[in-house]
C-alpha cells in the first residue's frame, strides 16, 4: 500500500457537518477540562490537538486547518490564566501542517496516523515551548523522553479518536 | 498575483500567526491585577462550566445515594473508631484550650493583633483548565455567591491556592502549585521565612531560606500571613527534600499539605478579621497572675491578718519593711493566701515578704499601706502596693494612714476605686501614671488577698479559625 499519493492519484476530502464542527472540539475542550479532576493521568492527553490533527487530515486544507487549529486553541487557552494565544498558535501551526500533510500522505491506516500523531504532538509542544519561555517569560524544562512518550500516548489515544471522526466525516 | 495565488496559504499562515503573536504580546505587557477578563474567556467559561457543573452534581448525587443508602459496609465499626477519635480529641482540646486562653490573655497584654478566619464559603471544584501548564481549578461559586479576587482558598488539610478570575456563578482557582503563584511561607519551628512556588515540573518549592540555614526534613510549613492573602498558620506543607540551590539559597522541596490533584471541596474565605485580642471583662488578669497558673502552689498559712502584720514588723528588727518580691517571681507567686478579706494591703504586703528579701526602712503609719508605700517610694515594695491597686484588685479607704496617704482596704473592686489613693500617696510610681504599667504590675500578697484562688479569666468567645 503506498504511503503517498502521485499525481495520478485522487485524493479523497472529507468535510464535517456543522453541528459536528461546533461540538466536538467543545467536547474535547470539555473532556480535557474535566477528566484530569477525575482521573490525574488524563493530564498527558491533549484531546484538542488530536481532534485537530483529525479534522485538519481529513479535510486537508491548509486554511481550514489553520483556522480549526486556531479556534480551538483560543477556546483551550481561554479557559487557562495564561495569555490567549499559546496553544492558539501552537495548534494553528499543527492544523497548517497536518492538512498539508494530509494532502501528500495516506492518513487513513492506522500506523500513518500514530506516527503523524507523534511528530505533530512534538511538533506542537515545541512551538509552545517557544512561545511560552520566549515571549511569555515561564520557566519550563524540555525532556525529550518525557515528550516523545507522551506523544506516543496520544498517539495510541489518538487512533480511537479518529475512528470516531471517522464516522462523522461526510464525502465531498 | 501568481506568487500571491501560489503561496496563499502560507501568507495566510503567516498573517494569522503574526495576529496571534500581537495579541500575545499585547496581554504579556498588559497583564495586571485589575485587568478586565476577556471577553472571549467569559464566553469559554460559560460555555464548558454549566456541562461541568451538572457533571459534578451528577456526580455528588449518585455518589452520595450510593454511600448513604447502599454501601454502608464497616459503618458500626467506623463510627466506633469515631467516637473513640472523638474523645481522644475532646482531652486534646481541652489541653489546647487551656494554651489558647493563656495566650489569648497574653495577646490582649501585649495588645497583639491577630487575624481570624471569619467567614468561609464552601465550594465544588467542577473543573481545570485542562492544562499542566496553568495549574489551576474552576469552582461553582462566583460574583453572585460574594466571592472576588484575591481570596484565598484553603481545604481541611491546607491551603490550596488563591482567586484568580471571578466569573458570574464561577471562579477560577489558582493552585499553589503554578509556577506563577506565591505563598508567604514560615517554617514551623526554625520561624525561616521564605515564598513558596510551583514548578513547571508540578512540584512546590520554597525559595529565599540562606544556604546557611539549617532546615530539618519532615518539618512543616505555614502560611506567614505576609502575602496578604492567606491568614498567618495555616498548613502549607511538610519539606521533603533540602540540597543547596543557585545563588545563595537553598532549594527545599514541599509536598503540599492538600492532595491539589484531588480536590473536590474547598472553602473560600471570605472575610478575614484583624483584631486584638481582649482580656476578659470580668477580671483584668496580670501577668502573674498568668504565671503563678504555671507555678506550683504554696498552702496558705492558717493566719490571722492582724499575726501576719505584727509578724512583719517583727521580721524587721531594725526598723525595716522587706520589699516586695519583683513581678513575676516565684516568691510573689507563692505568697500565702490570706484569709480575712478585709486584709489590709499592707498587712498582706508584710505576709508576703520573704525572709531573705532586704529590709525596707519603716515609717509610722496607722495604716499598713502607708506602712509601706510612704516607707520607701519608688521602690518595688512601693510598686507592689501599686500592684495591690491594679485594675484586678480593689481597695477601699478605710481610714487615712497619715494626710494625703489614705489607707486602703483591700478588697475585690473596680480598679478606679484602688487606682486613685494610691497615685494620690505614690505620684513617682510610674505604675501609677501608665494603665499599661498596671496591667502588668507585681502581683504580691494584696493582691492574693483579694483572691483566695487566682481567679483567671474566662476564655473570650472570639471567632475560632476554621
Amino acid at each position: 500500500m503506498a504511503i503517498t499519493y502521485t499525481s495520478g492519484e485522487q485524493v479523497e476530502v472529507y468535510r464535517f457537518s456543522i453541528p459536528a464542527t461546533i461540538l466536538i472540539p467543545l467536547t474535547a475542550v470539555f473532556l480535557q477540562a474535566w477528566l484530569p479532576l477525575r482521573f490525574r493521568f488524563f493530564s498527558i492527553f491533549d484531546l484538542p490537538l488530536l481532534v485537530t490533527i483529525g479534522f485538519a487530515t481529513a479535510r486537508r486544507n491548509p486554511l481550514a486547518g489553520l483556522f480549526t487549529g486556531g479556534l480551538i486553541g483560543i477556546l483551550q487557552d481561554a479557559l487557562t490564566h495564561q495569555p490567549i494565544g499559546l496553544y492558539g498558535i501552537s495548534k494553528t501551526v499543527v492544523g497548517f501542517g497536518a492538512s498539508s500533510l494530509g494532502i501528500k500522505l495516506d492518513v487513513e491506516n492506522a500506523g500513518a496516523r500514530f506516527l503523524l500523531t507523534i511528530l505533530f504532538y512534538v511538533v506542537h509542544e515545541v512551538v509552545y515551548f517557544m512561545i511560552a519561555r520566549g515571549l511569555i517569560g515561564l520557566h519550563m524544562q524540555w525532556s525529550w523522553p518525557h515528550e516523545i512518550g507522551s506523544g506516543a500516548a496520544n498517539a495510541a489515544l489518538g487512533i480511537f479518536v479518529y475512528a470516531l471522526l471517522d464516522r462523522v466525516k461526510q464525502r465531498t | 498575483m501568481d506568487v500571491l495565488g501560489r503561496y496563499r496559504n502560507l501568507i495566510v499562515l503567516v498573517g494569522v500567526l503574526f495576529a496571534q503573536v500581537l495579541g500575545l504580546a499585547v496581554q504579556v505587557r498588559r497583564t495586571t491585577d485589575s485587568e478586565p477578563t476577556r471577553l472571549i474567556r467569559i464566553w469559554a467559561v460559560g460555555t464548558v462550566t454549566p456541562l461541568e457543573k451538572m457533571l459534578a452534581w451528577v456526580q455528588t448525587s449518585s455518589g452520595g445515594m450510593w454511600h448513604n443508602y447502599f454501601y454502608l459496609r464497616g459503618v458500626r465499626a467506623e463510627n466506633r473508631e469515631l467516637k473513640r477519635e472523638i474523645e481522644r480529641m475532646r482531652l486534646e482540646q481541652a489541653r489546647i484550650s487551656q494554651d489558647a486562653d493563656q495566650a489569648r490573655r497574653l495577646q490582649a497584654l501585649l495588645a497583639f493583633k491577630e487575624q481570624f478566619i471569619s467567614q468561609t464559603m464552601a465550594a465544588q471544584v467542577i473543573g481545570s483548565s485542562g492544562s499542566e501548564l496553568s495549574r489551576s481549578v474552576y469552582i461553582d461559586k462566583g460574583e453572585r455567591d460574594g466571592i472576588k479576587p484575591d481570596m484565598a482558598v484553603i481545604s481541611k488539610d491546607g491551603i490550596v491556592g488563591k482567586i484568580l478570575r471571578v466569573y458570574r456563578s464561577t471562579s477560577l482557582v489558582l493552585l499553589i502549585d503554578d509556577q506563577t503563584s506565591g505563598v508567604g511561607s514560615i517554617l514551623d519551628k526554625s520561624r525561616l521565612q521564605g515564598i513558596l512556588r510551583g514548578m513547571s515540573s508540578g512540584e512546590v518549592v520554597l525559595e529565599k531560606v540562606m544556604s546557611d540555614e539549617t532546615v530539618p526534613i519532615g518539618e512543616q510549613v505555614l502560611t506567614s500571613g505576609g502575602d496578604g492573602i492567606f491568614p498567618k498558620g495555616l498548613p502549607v506543607g511538610t519539606v521533603t527534600k533540602v540540597a543547596p540551590g543557585s545563588d545563595l539559597f537553598l532549594n527545599i522541596r514541599v509536598r503540599p499539605a492538600a492532595d491539589l490533584s484531588r480536590l473536590e471541596e474547598v472553602l473560600v474565605v471570605t472575610k478575614v478579621d484583624e483584631k486584638q485580642a481582649e482580656p476578659d471583662k470580668t477580671a483584668t488578669v496580670r501577668a502573674v497572675d498568668i504565671l503563678a497558673e504555671r507555678l506550683p502552689g504554696v498552702p496558705p498559712k492558717p493566719e490571722t491578718a492582724s499575726e501576719s502584720a505584727g509578724k512583719s514588723l517583727s521580721a524587721t528588727p531594725d526598723g525595716a519593711a522587706k520589699p516586695a518580691a519583683v513581678a513575676g517571681s516565684p516568691a510573689a507567686q507563692s505568697a500565702p493566701k490570706p484569709q480575712s478579706t478585709t486584709q489590709s494591703a499592707g498587712e498582706a504586703k508584710s505576709k508576703s515578704l520573704p525572709a531573705a528579701a532586704p529590709p525596707l526602712p519603716a515609717t509610722p503609719s496607722t495604716g499598713t499601706l502607708k506602712g509601706i508605700s510612704g516607707a520607701v517610694p519608688g521602690t518595688s515594695a512601693t510598686k507592689s502596693s501599686m500592684g495591690a491597686a491594679t485594675p484586678n484588685s480593689s481597695a477601699t479607704k478605710v481610714g487615712p494612714s497619715n494626710p494625703g496617704a489614705p489607707v486602703v482596704k483591700k478588697n475585690i473592686a473596680p480598679a478606679s476605686s484602688a487606682t486613685a489613693p494610691v497615685t494620690g500617696t505614690l505620684p513617682a510610681t510610674g505604675a501609677a501614671k501608665k494603665p499599661s504599667a498596671k496591667a502588668v504590675s507585681p502581683t504580691t500578697a494584696p493582691a492574693a488577698s483579694s483572691k483566695p484562688q487566682p481567679k483567671l479569666p474566662q476564655p473570650q468567645p472570639q471567632d475560632t479559625p476554621q
